[in-house]
């Protein structure tokens, strides 16, 4: 396979892309962790406002979401920054428009996976942690949370792994990733086949690495529990 | 449980440093990076071509300290509207309807749109019925298509390169780009077993340098060192590298 | 911050021309995606080496890139070899970037759809099938009567999923030059520079119509079940 020179990019173009799925991917946890808790919450407002979130973000083609984040971005913050009293125009990067908009379709998603996991929680567990004097705070931080991980995790290595293939959109607002890369490749040698199969195998070899780095994490967090007959 | 936060702590850090921008003191040139021989991106992902250099001659000859960056061509003056650079400097056309968005500097070359096709085709700008002709979304040859071409399929790119290569593959009848375009790409492999057909369909079109609307500091500056560089002939040693013919 | 709404109105017709061949698109390969999907489905349950691997290596494919990678490839990159620019079949339907599109999301969702099946055929109880054995069915009959049918009605959440993500995935086809919702908003957007309103506006009607597939699908399950629906 002749790539005509453009090996080292393809490659920094990986970087990116590695990149921006772990960013992304802090935010989706976040985003998600506050969509389920808001869910699962007693007030309305705060359900409606997750309600809200999820069926909309779900509902939206995530090249879409980049596009809007993309260029709504600029007019949205400088809005925010106009209300106070700053004339300065402010706006997202391409790296940080594609970290929003797939941390918020990651998020999306990810609400329904904590919140079912939420549910395997028994109840004992909080009032266990109450009755030894635990905040609100510590006590989902210390007690609830490590066993969140442990349920959710299979479901938010799924996530992860649409994610990854995701970044290939980010191309479209310009960020020089792999897909990208592998364009500028074919803009220069005009020969398609050769870098988009070159791209496909490279994203192949991510989702296997991924999915072997998800296989050890999954095994790390079940440790110590005993597995259920099947 | 500590290391997991630092991680996720040190992402956000990373994603937010490198995202807010304010617009700073130097000049950043925006340009597409797609377009041979005005504007593209080599093997080492170098910003080259024509409108490079007359950039480039343009802040040397102002004295302001430019960076150039990519953009891709539907969001460009979007992203002149949001500072994310200062010009564009992308072989852009003046029209009515840009004027609207952005202001433009005097012209710096002038484009002729017209119609390439295989050498064996017998297509001509007055046989455009029942053809599928092609052209860069959002470009003039893409807006002239749309105007003044009723009876043909108009299908739009998002780059002009893949429009050439679906031109080779057969699944075009013709492409209507600018000319000088045109002249690199027949020059090319890709290009040998096609021609020019027919006389330029539009030959007044003016190619400027965009800024944001009001603007008038940097514009006035960039107007003054292009008639510079035209009078004490840098212009027209950038115009020999690329041209046999004079295009401005 | 100013919105600007007429800019929407004056557009609206040719979004909902975008939308009808968003919703064909869909519509076309969630039909090709099921129809390719059942030998790939029953192909990779099978015991023997040599009748899984090929359906093992596509869903590993298929599921391991990016769709966007795998329209290029499909639109552009089968357009660089002579002998598929000069076959006669093949060529006039690779040529469409609609037929491109078309059968790299049925090929792309086909993938996922064997996984659906093979898991949905694993669900369905063994006792049935014993039941259906010792009252005399032959393989045919059992496959026609009681495999399929049960299968479907196990793995229609999970398919209903699937077809929402292709309604997703056609934003892709703006890539190849397609008219569909997306593509159509990037055209008019490029004339009127105004990206925030029609993107809104593009994103209204994916909500419009993934809330009718929903129900739509809800509908057929609730149809299908109607046999257990009052067990509880």
């Amino acid at each position: 396979m002749d790539l005509h020179g453009f090996g080292p990019q393809l490659i920094a173009g990986t970087w990116m892309t590695l990149r921006l799925a772990f960013s992304a991917v802090s935010v989706g946890l976040a985003l998600g962790l506050l969509g389920a808790v808001a869910k699962s919450s007693k007030h309305l407002a705060l359900r409606l406002v997750g309600e809200g979130y999820t069926t909309i973000v779900r509902g939206v083609p995530e090249l879409l979401v980049v596009l809007i984040v993309y260029f709504g971005s600029a007019k949205f913050l400088t809005g925010i920054a106009a209300l106070f009293g700053s004339d300065e125009y402010f706006e997202l990067d391409p790296f940080a428009a594609g970290t929003l908009a797939l941390g918020l379709t990651f998020g999306a998603y990810a609400t329904e996976v904590f919140r079912g996991a939420l549910l395997t929680i028994p109840k004992g567990q909080t009032e266990a942690a109450q009755s030894l004097g635990l905040g609100r705070w510590h006590c989902f931080w210390r007690i609830v949370l490590p066993q969140l991980w442990r349920v959710a995790l299979p479901g938010l290595g799924n996530l992860f792994m649409v994610l990854l293939k995701d970044t290939a959109l980010i191309s479209v607002v310009g960020l020089d990733e792999l897909m990208r890369k592998a364009q500028i490749g074919v803009g220069f040698s005009k020969e398609p086949f050769t870098f988009y199969g070159c791209a496909a195998l490279i994203y192949l070899a991510l989702t296997v690495v991924t999915g072997g780095g998800l296989m050890a994490l999954e095994h790390r967090a079940n440790r110590g529990y005993r597995r259920a007959r099947s | 449980m500590r290391f997991k936060t630092l991680l996720i702590a040190a992402a956000f850090a990373t994603a937010s440093l490198t995202g807010l921008a304010h617009a700073g003191e130097k000049v950043k040139i925006g340009t597409e990076g797609a377009y041979p021989p005005f504007n593209q991106v080599d093997d080492k992902g170098n910003i080259t071509g024509f409108d490079i250099d007359i950039a480039k001659a343009l802040c040397a000859e102002a004295k302001l300290d430019c960076t150039v960056v990519t953009q891709d061509w539907d969001g460009i003056i979007p992203a002149l509207n949001a500072k994310k650079f200062d010009a564009i400097v992308a072989s852009m056309s003046i029209t009515d309807e840009r004027k609207k968005a952005v202001d433009f500097t005097d012209p710096y070359y002038t484009n002729k749109l017209q119609y390439v096709a295989p050498k064996k085709s017998d297509f001509s700008p007055a046989k455009t019925k029942g053809k599928v002709l092609g052209a860069q979304r959002a470009t003039i040859s893409g807006t002239w298509l749309e105007e003044h071409v009723k009876d043909a399929e108009v299908k739009l790119y998002d780059t002009q390169e893949n429009a050439y290569l679906d031109l080779a593959a057969g699944r075009l009848d013709a492409i209507l780009a600018d000319k000088f375009v045109n002249f690199e790409w027949l020059k090319s492999d890709a290009g040998k077993d096609f021609e020019f057909k027919g006389e330029p369909v539009f030959d007044n079109d003016k190619i400027a340098i965009a800024v944001r609307k009001g603007d008038d500091k940097l514009r006035t500056k960039l107007n003054a060192a292009l008639k510079a560089i035209v009078a004490n002939g840098t212009y027209k040693k950038i115009n020999e590298q690329y041209f046999p013919f004079s295009i401005y | 911050m100013s919105f600007d709404f007429s800019v929407i109105f004056d557009n609206f017709p040719k979004l909902l021309l975008g939308a009808w061949l968003t919703v064909k698109l869909v519509v076309f390969s969630g039909v090709g995606g099921l129809i390719l999907a059942f030998p790939l489905g029953i192909g990779r349950s099978s015991a023997k080496l040599w009748v899984r691997a090929f359906p093992w290596t596509y869903i590993f494919f298929f599921r391991g890139t990016p769709l966007m990678v795998q329209m290029f490839l499909v639109y552009y990159g089968l357009s660089q070899f002579e002998v598929i620019r000069h076959n006669e079949i093949l060529w006039p339907i690779l040529r469409d970037p609609y037929w491109c599109a078309l059968i790299t999301m049925s090929m792309h969702t086909a993938a996922y759809i064997a996984e659906i099946l093979r898991g949905a055929i694993q669900a369905i109880p063994r006792g049935e099938i014993e039941a259906a054995i010792s009252v005399g069915m032959s393989p045919g009959l059992i496959l026609r009567r009681i495999l399929i049918p049960r299968a479907v009605r196990i793995g229609l959440p999970a398919y209903s999923n699937e077809v929402i993500l292709m309604l997703k995935g056609s934003a892709l086809a703006s890539t190849i030059t397609l008219l569909e919702l997306t593509g159509m908003a990037r055209t008019i957007i490029a004339k009127t520079y105004m990206p925030v309103e029609i993107f809104l506006a593009a994103g209204f009607c994916y909500l419009v119509i993934s809330f009718l597939m929903v129900r739509a699908f809800r509908f057929a399950e609730h149809r299908l079940n109607r046999h257990i629906r009052d067990a509880r």
